[in-house]
């Protein structure tokens, strides 16, 4: 199981207590664990990825394993600790005002 | 005895503020959507349990929430667990406001004008006012930023841009306010099927009378000096405008500096500032069964968004504007530097018209006898976005 970790508001607008666990098929991608989050928690289309393109929002980082994923391809493998559920994907909320 | 319910859309988060007929003794209840900004919210006519809210996050983006009881629960309508995700993402959501740039119904995404005169791209950013339809509760439009018009016909649980306002050809002279470039005001003529009038901070007013399909500019008459022609077609910093239903083609407007009138449905305008302080201001409305009844709340400059001398002051004119007179009972005459913003002032439909605003500082004033004495409902709720009033049987 990969173990997704929300903001705080992104949190409370799923209503998910805690981590999100989710069951990804491999290869386990950016783009599939978003994919499989969005089906378990459909009032998150559009909060982490934009609607139109598909992009990361502007605003949102994605850390895993100690390293920025902001930026790296969609579709490239993440790190096998996460993989393998021993180390969480982090969805970070940018440091932008208060 | 009827009741009222106020709807305060905040920076962080929504309120309701329930009173019976005498409108002395409120409760108050949230925040609901903790942390969010509330730009808007509003009941249907139809059914007034039927609440739709715009929260929006710099950070997450835009979420539609309903209530169907309301405002004891929310959801975002139309939503199912388990649809497929992307990269087939959904063609309908309750918080996708894609600009239809189709070739069946769509127009080309053009550029607007930016602070600086170039070019820039149309961006979808928020969704400013959403607006009842007044006979079919499914029915509801939203006015967004980047300025367009959306239309749900299922509650909000999908949306279609109306693209004949965007795509009809001035776009790329309209530009933003301070604010950004934000489609604030929707008004529904109750009498004329098909016209409504909406509103564009800094494009300025337009009609449509076909139910959104085609519009026309009404902007005659506004005068704007940060323009190179101050009396140009479009591009006019338009705050608000209000309606009296039993008279809809009488509009009135408070622009960025200027309050003016229109009695021929936006064809033509001209000033009403008449003896006002100042005549810059964001608010404006009509006494819910006087049409000639209007009030607004002087701001001291576009540099100084506060009131005059730090007295807050909403002003009435019981002859259409042109004679103000200054109401002030209960609201502080001194030391007072708040604003009040766009959408933040409403009546209700009480024998004795109510009417409401909501300050940057966090009060919600109440005048339950059409402004001759106020009082604050709260006092210190985050900066208040918008004010919507609800009479319910």
């Amino acid at each position: 199981m990969i173990q997704v970790v929300l903001p705080y508001h992104l949190r409370n607008l799923a209503q998910a207590e805690g981590d999100v666990m989710l069951d990804v098929p491999a290869p386990v991608t950016l783009a599939r664990v978003l994919d499989v989050l969005e089906q378990l928690y459909p009032m998150l289309r559009g909060t982490i990825r934009e609607y139109e393109t598909g992009k990361r929002r502007a605003f949102l980082r994605f850390f895993a394993c100690a390293e920025d994923w902001s930026h790296e391809p969609m579709d490239k493998p993440l790190p096998e600790a996460v993989a393998q559920g021993r180390e969480p994907l982090l969805v970070v909320g940018a440091i932008a005002g208060g | 005895m009827s009741s009222v319910r106020v709807l305060v859309g905040t920076r962080k988060g929504a309120f309701i503020l329930s009173a019976d007929g005498k409108r002395k003794d409120w409760t108050v209840s949230g925040p609901f959507f903790a942390g969010w900004e509330i730009y808007h919210m509003k009941g249907s006519p139809v059914n007034p349990d039927r609440i739709y809210v715009s929260q929006s996050s710099g950070w997450f983006g835009q979420i539609l929430q309903r209530s169907d009881d309301g405002g004891k629960t929310w959801q975002q309508p139309g939503l199912q667990p388990g649809e497929p995700a992307m990269p087939a993402f959904p063609d309908k959501a309750p918080n996708r406001f894609v600009y239809d740039t189709s070739d069946a119904s769509g127009k080309e995404l053009t550029t607007h004008q930016w602070y600086d005169g170039t070019q820039h791209p149309w961006e979808f950013k928020r969704v400013w006012h959403l607006e009842p339809c007044l006979t079919d509760a499914e029915a509801v439009y939203a006015g967004v930023e980047d300025a367009a018009l959306f239309q749900s016909k299922d509650g909000g649980g999908s949306w279609q841009e109306l693209s004949g306002l965007r795509g009809h050809g001035t776009g790329p002279k309209w530009q933003p306010g301070a604010g950004g470039m934000c489609l604030h005001t929707i008004l529904l003529d109750p009498v004329h099927a098909g016209r409504m009038y909406i509103a564009i901070s800094a494009a300025g007013a337009f009609r449509t009378d076909d139910g959104g399909a085609t519009w026309k500019p009404i902007n005659r008459g506004l005068k704007s000096n940060f323009m190179p022609d101050p009396s140009a077609e479009v591009g006019h910093c338009v705050h608000h405008v209000a309606m009296h239903p039993a008279r809809p083609q009488v509009l009135y407007m408070q622009k960025h500096w200027d309050v003016m009138r229109s009695d021929d449905a936006g064809e033509n305008w001209y000033e009403v500032s008449g003896n006002l302080p100042t005549d810059f201001g964001f608010v404006i409305d009509v006494h819910a069964h006087e049409p000639e009844t209007v009030y607004v709340v002087p701001i001291k400059s576009d540099s100084e968004h506060f009131p005059l001398d730090g007295a807050l002051k909403v002003y009435r004119s019981r002859t259409g504007g042109n004679e103000w007179e200054a109401l002030t009972k209960g609201l502080p005459q001194k030391d007072c530097y708040v604003n009040v913003l766009r959408d933040a002032m409403a009546v209700d439909q009480m024998e004795k018209c109510g009417v409401y605003f909501g300050t940057t500082g966090g009060q919600v004033y109440a005048s339950p006898d059409g402004g001759e004495t106020w009082s604050a409902i709260v006092h210190d709720l985050p900066a208040v976005l918008s004010v919507e009033v609800q009479t319910l049987a």
